[in-house]
């Protein structure tokens, strides 16, 4: 798709904006337009487009085929639904059992405008909070049907058999979750992923009985093809013998989850990656708002250079917790209990006196850098800082006793004295802000479709409707509602100009795709650098948690982009990886993440560096109030950032593309949040 | 675990010398062997799996090829990880391999580790093993059969909170292998049985209740899982804590189903 490039070089004229930090790191191009959303009262659009979008006849559907990657809710769900429709459906994931998918560490719950609290929630209050959780860089018509659908969900998961978790009277249970006003998020105690993993996986090896999808797992995806402008198959790695595999469909869907793990150390799962993404992303298919990330703030730090995640506690623990730091550096060494009152700096309290503990993720995250920064942090020192704060529950030990605390917070206390090795009931917990999930993805239309014609993207791996922030308990929703009720709809008006011509796996398109596998492979066995893959992954994520993490200025984002380019290039000449590529080799499976997670931080640096506004999670120094809080620039920043990958040969870099896609709000009003 | 304050483990950097005893197995074809290897400056607060990253690390600068092991979400819940460490699946604690840390060894200690081994889990390299045929039980009938956007309104559907609270707690096993790796007859019951009292549990499960222990007990049989004689290994391995008494369902559903002629 490289209809909208331009080869314009200077754009002094980025329409609507005062200025531009990115200038000569991108070219501007045509802006874009989401032409799959009917018009009308949003709440009618999605019924429209249902109704719009054409049907597949049932004897047709056994002669079409779909590619799905990614077996997390997204793909699991869509995979099992497209196989009950008929279709023939090869499903791909690189864990041993579509069951492991990342999804299944999701905590907290999902949510549903069920409003079985009778507490004044709706379809209309659960778009409402989105839309405002997300900082007003969402789409209206996205986020509307994603209410919408959220009641389905349930009442699908509890037929699969789902034990969410009930009340006395056998009725489901809910609770309020992420700041919002009403009870609308169900749960299964602290496993709620696991379960509605587990129910949609069990709907797809149902689907596998039933002989219309086929399983493909220790299967890696490494490339999209791409015949006559549309997606049209996969080029795989068997995980466990190497050998590369061509497999072809009438249409690709990419629920392949997101990137967090570009900054190394993140909540993700260890092998999660861009690489499906941004393959595509290479054949055409642009990325949105890549540099949207969320920050979680209470995770367990860093214990030590060896640390490979990072584990996320649940947010109810600022409920009860106090948050403080020495205020001297000399008693950052110290053992907390003894450090009096008066030496202790209770900052949150201290500067936002009305919500203290409480204050957003994204304020919470950044002051207990800033603390750090300062030398103020606590627990270990790794590479000469300390990075942890504390979370305190001596008070309400205190006032409510431990009984009570151990009844609400208990099983998160467990966990961290596992892995931690202390006793949090004795001595105040640490915590720091780990990243924990992407906004930004491939973009999409309405539809969920890319811009290559036959590639759809779902779940984290897309950018569609959480804007610059996440709402807690609104992904696995996405997940669900893309898979289960979106995409099926969706996608069958693709289909419906089928049956397709078949390729063939000697076209030149499939061809080269494959070759390009084998080298990058063969690369990779042959370099016998001297640094090994995980020590380059660890600096790249260095790099973007330091200047693409919490809070990002114009030296820090152009500092980066000139790392990142160095480091990538010693990568490519220095990398050792051992052993051979016709074996299971993890060393070469991460070389391969790793290669693409350069160039992935990269643009996000970019994207980053173009978006001089603080929103969502993101604080940009340039831009903020003068008592320091974020600002938002409606009226210049208000669009989606859609990137078409674009090489400048000269320089050897990335200089990619913007198309910007305006969001206008027709059934809500923008507004800059407050929380002093 | 202790009350220290976090301050203390900036000590660990001599940290602790280990003798490391490991599985290599270059593919399914070829015979594996023990090998050993020394390992320093382990930190108690490291996990078991970032002990071995670190061990890896050093192979990959000795020029000697990493060791192959699986882990994904590095939590305790995906339940890609599982070791036999010293002979005990997932180690000495009732924890999943990821989520036991080094505290629980002392320096100077020797540790033995080697993949799961049962006959239905062939091992494909060094550590990792092929548990596919878990979800070939599952294929048969671990599951609720309900197309996408037919399910009634979910409060049509009543649970009564016990059976609600026993569906989760046996919902929670991990697929990890661990109880076949730890049973003498390498049976996967504790498997099964946790799956077939999950759905058995709930009314949504029961319309297919018969058929379902069928099938997954014969696809058991048939993957060459071993039968259960009560030894209860399993279910002291289980990192969830999946208790032995849905084996006795499990067997209890069996013969309901043979009497109704099945
Ligand atoms: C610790 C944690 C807690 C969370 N808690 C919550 C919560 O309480 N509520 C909430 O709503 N959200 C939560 N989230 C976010 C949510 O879990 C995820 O956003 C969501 O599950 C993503 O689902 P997905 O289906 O898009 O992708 P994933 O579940 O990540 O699945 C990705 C799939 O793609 C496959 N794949 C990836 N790359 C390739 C490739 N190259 N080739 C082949 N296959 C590939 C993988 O094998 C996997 O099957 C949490 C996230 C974390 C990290
Ligand atoms: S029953 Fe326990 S040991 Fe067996 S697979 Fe499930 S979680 Fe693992
Ligand atoms: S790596 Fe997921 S359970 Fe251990």
């Amino acid at each position: 798709m490289t209809e909208f490039t331009s080869d314009v070089d200077s754009h002094p004229d980025s329409p609507g904006q005062d200025s531009d930090d990115a200038v000569g790191y991108y070219v501007p191009g045509e802006p874009i337009a989401d032409t799959k959303a009917p018009g009308g009262p949003i709440s009618e659009r999605w019924n429209t487009r249902k109704f719009e979008a054409r049907l597949v006849n049932p004897a047709n559907r056994r002669k079409l085929s779909v590619i799905m990657v990614g077996t997390g809710l997204a793909g699991a769900s869509a995979a099992a639904t497209l196989g009950e429709a008929g279709y023939v459906v090869k499903s791909f994931c690189y864990q041993d059992s579509p069951r492991r998918a990342h999804s299944i560490a999701a905590q907290g719950g999902i949510n549903a405008a069920k409003n079985y609290k009778e507490d004044g929630d709706s379809v209309h209050r659960l778009f409402y909070d989105t839309v405002k959780g997300g900082d007003y860089r969402s789409r209206e018509s996205n986020v509307y049907r994603l209410a919408e659908v959220s009641t389905n969900i349930i009442d699908q998961c509890v037929a699969q058999g789902v034990p969410f978790a009930r009340e006395y009277g056998g009725l489901l249970d809910n609770r309020s979750f992420g700041g919002v006003q009403v009870s609308r998020t169900f749960y299964a105690r602290g496993q709620t992923g696991q379960q509605l993993l587990i129910g949609a996986y069990q709907a797809l090896e149902r689907q596998v009985n039933a002989g219309t999808v086929t399983t493909y797992t220790r299967h890696e995806m490494l490339e999209l093809i791409v015949v006559d402008g549309k997606a049209r198959g996969i080029i795989a790695r068997d995980m466990v013998t190497g050998e590369i595999e061509t497999h072809l469909a009438d249409v690709v869907v990419l629920a392949s989850g997101g990137y967090g793990n570009v900054f190394y150390l993140s909540t993700n799962a260890m092998g999660c990656n861009v690489t499906a993404t941004w393959r595509a992303h290479r054949k055409g298919a642009y990325m949105a708002n890549p540099c949207y990330t969320q920050i979680h703030p209470t995770c367990i730090p860093v214990s030590g250079t060896h640390q490979s995640k990072l584990t996320l506690m649940s947010e109810s623990l600022r409920n009860d917790g106090r948050i403080w730091v020495p205020k001297n550096k000399a008693d950052c060494t110290k053992d907390p209990r003894d450090i009096p009152e008066e030496d202790r700096d209770y900052y949150l309290e201290r500067i936002y006196p009305s919500f203290g503990n409480l204050v957003p993720r994204d304020i919470a995250s950044r002051q207990a850098k800033n603390m750090c920064d300062e030398g103020r942090g606590v627990g270990p020192e790794v590479e000469g800082v300390r990075r942890g704060v504390y979370l305190d529950f001596a008070d309400a030990i205190g006032r409510l006793g431990r009984d009570a605390v151990e009844d609400k917070y208990g099983n998160l206390f467990d966990m961290y004295a596992r892995i931690t090795g202390e006793d949090p009931y004795q001595v105040p917990m640490r915590i720091y802000p780990a990243v924990h999930y992407v906004m930004g993805g491939l973009w999409v239309d309405y539809d969920l479709q890319s811009t290559i014609p036959g590639l759809f993207v779902t779940g984290e791996a897309n950018f569609s409707d959480h804007g610059a922030n996440r709402l807690g308990a609104s992904a696995l929703m996405q997940g669900l509602a893309d898979g289960y009720f979106v995409l099926p709809h969706t996608i069958r008006d693709y289909l419906a100009d089928g049956p397709f011509e078949a390729v063939d796996p000697s076209h030149p398109a499939v061809v080269e795709a494959r070759r390009s596998v084998e080298d990058r492979i063969e690369h990779f066995m042959t370099v016998q650098g001297t640094r090994s893959v995980d020590s380059y992954h660890r600096e790249l994520g260095n790099i973007m948690w330091e200047y693409c993490g919490m809070e990002r200025t114009e030296d820090g984002l152009k500092k980066a982009i000139d790392l990142i380019r160095g480091l990538r290039d010693d990568f490519w000449r220095n990398v050792k990886v051992l052993g051979s590529a016709a074996t299971l080799n993890q060393s070469l499976e991460k070389a391969g993440r790793v290669a693409d997670f350069f160039e992935l931080g990269e643009l996000m640096c970019i994207d980053a560096l173009n978006r001089r506004e603080s929103c969502g999670g993101h604080f940009r120094g340039e831009s903020q109030t003068e008592d320091g809080e974020a600002l938002r620039h409606d009226d210049q920043f208000a669009y989606v950032a859609a990137w078409e990958f674009a090489m400048d040969e000269g320089l050897g870099a990335q200089k990619p593309v913007l198309h910007k896609e305006d969001l206008t709000y027709t059934a809500i009003e923008m507004k800059q949040r407050s929380y002093k | 675990m202790t009350a220290t304050a976090g301050t203390e483990s900036d000590t660990t950097s001599d940290g602790m010398k280990l003798t490391l005893k490991i599985w290599r197995q270059a593919n399914p074809e070829t015979p594996g062997a023990m090998h050993t290897f020394h390992l320093e400056g382990v930190s108690p607060d490291m996990s078991f799996l970032e002990m071995l990253d670190v061990l890896n690390e050093q192979l990959n600068a000795e020029g000697e090829e990493p060791i192959a092991f699986d882990s994904d979400c590095r939590e305790g819940i995906c339940g890609m990880c599982g070791l036999m460490i010293n002979g005990q699946a997932h180690g000495p604690e009732v924890t999943t391999t990821c989520q036991l840390h080094m505290r629980t060894f002392s320096d100077g200690d020797e540790i033995t580790i080697e993949p799961w081994r049962a006959d239905a889990f062939p091992v494909l390299k060094d550590l990792c093993v092929d548990r596919s045929s878990f979800d070939r039980i599952i294929q048969q009938g671990g599951y609720v059969s309900v197309n996408t956007g037919s399910a009634p309104e979910a409060h049509s559907i009543q649970v009564p909170k016990d059976a609600a609270d026993r569906a989760f707690d046996v919902a929670t096993c991990i697929g990890c292998g661990a109880c076949v790796a730890a049973c003498p007859n390498g049976s996967a019951s504790l498997f099964m049985g946790a799956k077939i009292t999950h759905l058995g549990e709930l009314p949504q499960g029961q319309a297919e209740r018969d058929a379902r222990v069928v099938n997954m007990v014969g696809q058991h049989d048939h993957e060459g899982f071993g039968g259960c004689t009560n030894i209860g290994e399993c279910t002291a391995a289980c990192p969830k804590e999946i208790p032995l008494d849905v084996i006795s369902q499990l067997n209890k559903d069996l013969r309901t189903a043979m009497r109704h002629g099945h």
